[in-house]
């Protein structure tokens, strides 16, 4: 810990003389990140269809597939909205989640066997989303607000920056995300340290493609958990940015129509 | 019998001539000796593995099977800390506070993937419409009393803390912390984890003296057999003060026993080079290997060493030739019973446990070395020494008289002596068949080893160390929410329950039945498997999303959603008891549920109860042909057939007669009990093969009949047998004050052997002598009328 301490505050004195705009580590990892927030403004609101795929050492693997809609709003943190298209027995499942910039975000589960929305307890949000190795943190919108950055190196179009969680309760430590400043900041790799600050799971985006030739969107995003050995892959298909979704496409009535 | 003169003229020859080549060539053989010894010892390493599952080799079904449930689910191995608060209550906000204080800390355990406390446990319940998860005490430090209250009520009425997080009078609490050790270096990843897990406590046993705290679990276990190792290893220290204490009052020369210390050492260090080539990684019982080396090597030098001594001293010859004598006298006894014992521990490698292996390679390996370097070193290094010709005669060989009347005394009576200890063999036999084994891991350290004593605390008081697991199916994917595969895993943990050696079981029958009831208003009612597998299936899915990092259902449900993990955490329980438990709950598995819910009942502790049978079972081959092969060096030996099928009476009865008293004592042997026949049979014929070959030699040289043969046997070797039983018990005794079961026990019936065999070698086998030379007499005079009938 210590070590990693000396040695980043080694690579931030390199900088900070290298960078000639002389501005601190932590507002230049905020930058970064509001860039690359600013970056995907915009986008109004998409629907898209993904297939989960989870695979444990063996190889062994469990599908699910899914349908996501998200909202996007400026004042406060993205709506959300799951739809579990399987395995059958789950079908209609559908989660509807609030971000907030501030506070721990609100979050409703709409079960058709029962016909009854439930709120989620939202204490808790470090666990596996259906067990797979994405925590529903990570899943969730990514909001400035969340967390604490420092920039940490530049390499090529690659800026890597540190983020600490803002949550207790979060299951991390810190993650270490690379942006690319050449491709509107989007993101190509998230590691994440668990709570004793090794590394527990990389995520990478691949298949990228372009919407609106502004929006960057992963075709594909990979999590490997490098402590359990069990794999997570998610697998997207083509956004629709057209469908001009509303609030009132994100209540809990919404959410009771989408899973029937 | 020109022929057999003939070989017999060509070994004395041998020796004599490897003896002149030594002791003219001393200072290049001391030399080359030296560079050999250090050349291997270079190559040495000493690593030190204590996973349990050195135990178990990479064919062993039962370890497979549990690797298998492991990879479905998760690899885990713990560490349970438990605490016992002084003031006898665990429901105390300070207590709670501490409890969440350590918690917090084992979260930093290296490697850690979980820890479970009876704070945050994630506790259901309906608030309003909705579920509720949360853990069970957090941030404490803000609870009022009357909160604490309902903690304490709801914990205590907690399936799953109860018996396994908390006892139920709410005195005693563990924390749980899982961690997956990657496997790729367990002799380092193991010293890891508890290094970090030891300064975690002793800190908070620091700032909490107010709090007993004990540890056991899978990485405490292993770290005991870790440690075990080296304190075992620590033994050769007193085993090598008992070799210079013994050779100084047996030979009454420094010289003597130096250059007996210079061929153990050395044998030692050969040995050690020999695991460094081979990458041997040591376990508790492989580490004792520098006690037998030294305990058996001893002996090979103690023989040439008095010989040659008597021979200057007694026989006032000059040094050198006595020291051509010693050699010409000793080269083959000692080739010979370097051989068998090299045999005896090969035949280890028939067993089915690993370590072992690596023991009875090690000590084979030793033991060549050790006939190399006494027919060598010593005898060079002797060259080299002066001897002092001191006070001629000062020894009165009062002894003999004692051995000869012994001898006097057998030859009297010998079929007496035959039928009173073919009666007491055949009682000991008898008996030795009702030891049973067990092999309970806890009780391999005795209680002087913290663990053990940790462990049965925690056994008395909060849950048991002991467990078994099943991975039941439910034939399809997602199955695991099917309302008639929940019912009847319900059903099974019922069963479970019921049985009177389960202290606690844990399935995923209980989180289908908590979540349905809170789903339903918290009513006991619905305290039950959901009848409708899409309810099943959406409430598991909302309960899943309301955990937190670490506490997930992953280590309880595979991926595919169609197999569930039950553990079944039991009483302290012998092998036996395992065993047939294991079997009865697979057997309610057949009778009562579908094909695609039967499962294996696996786990560590059940490894270990069936590892003593498959030893056996594997060594019982071994040690047929270790018999078979030892008989067939005697025949050659002994140059003949039937004093060498005779040889297996007095070899195969010091094992019956140690085993049948065992019985008396103990009546429970371990693993390493079964490899002490195919050990000890390569130790004690040297007994058998001393005796004989003096008589014989009293019979065919000197044309002695065979009471006076037997009598002649007994006045020439009765003192060296004595002598070399005496090191050798000295060596397992030492070996016996192990704290590990394994070796403590293996040693112990080892003396017990050594001495019977000893006491059957006076008393059985010159009887048998006697009874079948009679028989002899007159086949001899049959096979002569048969030869002449033929020409």
């Amino acid at each position: 810990m210590k070590r990693i301490n000396f040695f980043t505050s080694i690579i931030a004195t390199i900088l900070l003389v290298s960078v000639t705009n002389a501005q601190s580590n932590e507002e230049r990892g905020l930058q970064i990140a509001k860039a690359a927030e600013k970056a995907d403004e915009g986008f109004g609101s998409s629907i898209v269809e993904l297939q989960m795929t989870l695979k444990n050492k063996n190889g062994q693997t469990s599908e699910r597939f899914l349908t996501t809609r998200t909202l996007e709003l400026t004042a406060d943190g993205d709506k959300s909205m799951i739809v579990f298209e399987s395995p059958k027995d789950v079908k209609g499942t559908a989660t509807l989640t609030f971000t907030h910039k501030v506070g721990a975000d609100d979050q409703w589960l709409y079960l058709p066997s029962i016909k009854r929305v439930k709120r989620i307890s939202s204490n808790n949000k470090s666990g596996p989303f259906v067990g797979s190795e994405f925590a529903y943190e990570d899943l969730s919108s990514q909001e400035v607000e969340k967390y604490a950055y420092k920039f940490l190196k530049e390499e090529g179009d690659f800026l890597l920056v540190e983020q600490d969680p803002v949550d207790p309760k979060s299951g991390y430590t810190r993650r270490i995300v690379t942006y690319n400043k050449n491709k509107g900041y989007r993101l190509e790799k998230v590691e994440f340290y668990d709570r004793k600050n090794a590394l527990l799971k990389t995520l990478s985006y691949s298949d990228y493609k372009r919407y609106k030739n502004k929006f960057w969107r992963a075709g594909t995003f990979t999590m490997v958990n490098h402590q359990s050995n069990k794999e997570t892959v998610l697998k997207f298909g083509e956004y629709n940015f057209g469908a001009e979704l509303a609030e009132e496409d994100f209540t809990e009535v919404a959410l009771k129509r989408a899973g029937s | 019998m020109n022929a057999i003169k003939k070989t017999k003229n060509a070994t004395n020859a041998f020796a004599k001539n490897w003896a002149n080549f030594v002791i003219k060539y001393k200072w290049p053989v001391l030399l080359l000796t030296i560079l050999l010894a250090m050349g291997l010892g270079s190559q040495g390493k000493m690593e030190f593995d204590g996973d349990y599952h050195v135990f178990f080799s990479e064919s062993n079904p039962e370890l497979e099977a549990f690797d298998a449930l492991q990879e479905k689910y998760t690899k885990d191995d713990n560490i349970i800390v438990v605490l016992a608060p002084k003031n006898g209550d665990v429901f105390t906000k300070p207590n709670l506070i501490a409890i969440e204080e350590l918690t917090a800390a084992a979260w930093n355990t290296p490697y850690s993937s979980r820890v479970d406390a009876v704070t945050n446990f994630q506790h259901t319940s309906a608030q309003g419409d909705d579920l509720y998860v949360d853990d069970l005490s957090y941030d404490s430090a803000n609870k009022t009393e009357a909160e604490i209250k309902e903690i304490r009520k709801k914990a205590l009425k907690e399936p799953l803390l109860v018996h396994r997080i908390i006892n139920e009078e709410g005195s005693v609490t563990a924390i749980n912390v899982t961690v997956r050790l990657p496997g790729e270096n367990s002799a380092a990843e193991i010293p890891e984890v508890t290094i970090a897990t030891r300064d975690m406590i002793s800190k908070f046993q620091e700032k909490h003296p107010e709090f007993d705290v004990y540890t056991t679990g899978l990485v405490p276990l292993n770290t005991a057999f870790f440690e075990s190792s080296q304190k075992d290893l620590m033994l050769t220290m007193v085993m090598l003060l008992i070799v210079v204490i013994v050779t100084l009052i047996l030979t009454r020369n420094i010289f003597a026993t130096l250059a007996t210390l210079f061929v153990v050492l050395f044998s030692i260090i050969s040995a050690v080079g020999f695991i460094g080539l081979n990458g041997i990684k040591l376990t508790p019982p492989s580490a004792v290997f520098p006690t037998m080396i030294l305990t058996l090597a001893v002996a090979d030098s103690i023989h040439i060493l008095i010989t040659y001594l008597q021979k200057v001293r007694k026989d006032g010859l000059e040094k050198k030739e006595a020291l051509v004598e010693s050699m010409r006298l000793n080269f083959m006894p000692v080739f010979i019973t370097s051989l068998t014992t090299v045999i005896g521990f090969l035949t280890l490698n028939f067993g089915d446990v690993p370590p072992f292996w690596d023991l009875g390679n090690i000590v084979a390996f030793g033991m060549c070395m050790a006939f190399l370097f006494s027919t060598t070193t010593l005898p060079a290094l002797m060259a080299i020494f002066p001897i002092w010709k001191s006070k001629k005669a000062q020894q009165k060989e009062s002894k003999i008289g004692w051995y000869t009347n012994l001898g006097m005394f057998v030859v009297k009576q010998p079929v007496r002596l035959t039928i009173i200890s073919i009666v007491v063999i055949g009682v000991l036999t008898f008996l030795a068949k009702k030891n049973i084994f067990n092999d309970e891991f806890v009780e391999y350290f005795d209680t002087s080893v913290q663990f053990r004593q940790d462990s049965d605390f925690i056994n008395e008081n909060l849950t048991g160390f002991y467990n078994v697991e099943l991975s039941v199916g439910s034939g399809e994917s997602g199955g695991i929410n099917n309302p008639e595969y929940l019912s009847k895993l319900n059903e099974f943990e019922n069963w479970l329950e019921d049985q009177p050696e389960v202290v606690h079981v844990n399935a995923f029958s209980e989180v289908a039945r908590r979540v349905n009831r809170s789903m339903h208003g918290d009513d006991e009612s619905y305290y039950r498997v959901p009848d409708n597998r899409e309810e099943a299936a959406q409430y598991l899915l909302l309960y899943e999303l309301s955990l937190p990092f670490g506490l997930d259902l992953n280590n309880q449900i595979n991926v595919d959603k169609s197999e569930s993990r039950v553990t079944v955490t039991l009483e302290n329980n012998s092998s036996a008891e395992m065993i047939a438990f294991a079997e009865r709950s697979e057997k309610w598995l057949r009778d009562n549920a579908p094909e695609s819910m039967h499962a294996l009942a696996v786990s560590p502790t059940l490894m270990f109860s069936k590892l003593g049978f498959r030893q056996a079972d594997s060594m019982l081959k071994g040690n047929i042909i270790a018999l078979i092969l030892i008989s067939l060096v005697l025949m050659i030996a002994l140059r003949n057939v039937k004093l060498g099928l005779l040889s297996i009476i007095p070899n195969v009865a010091p094992v019956l007669v140690g085993f049948g008293l065992w019985y008396l004592l103990k009546g429970t042997i371990n693993t390493g009990m079964v490899i002490v026949f195919g050990m000890t049979l390569g130790i004690i014929v040297d007994d058998t093969v001393h005796f004989m070959s003096k008589f014989l030699r009293a019979r065919r040289e000197l044309g002695y009949d065979a009471k006076a043969a037997i009598i002649y046997a007994f006045e020439t070797v009765g003192k060296a047998l004595v002598t070399t039983t005496l090191v050798l018990l000295a060596g397992f005794v030492v070996l016996s004050t192990s704290s590990f079961a394994l070796n403590s026990y293996m040693a112990r019936i080892t003396v017990i052997i050594i001495l019977a065999a000893l006491i059957i070698d006076f008393i059985l086998l010159p009887s048998l002598l006697i009874l079948v030379s009679r028989e002899k007499e007159e086949i001899k005079t049959t096979s002569k009328v048969q030869m002449q009938l033929d020409k």
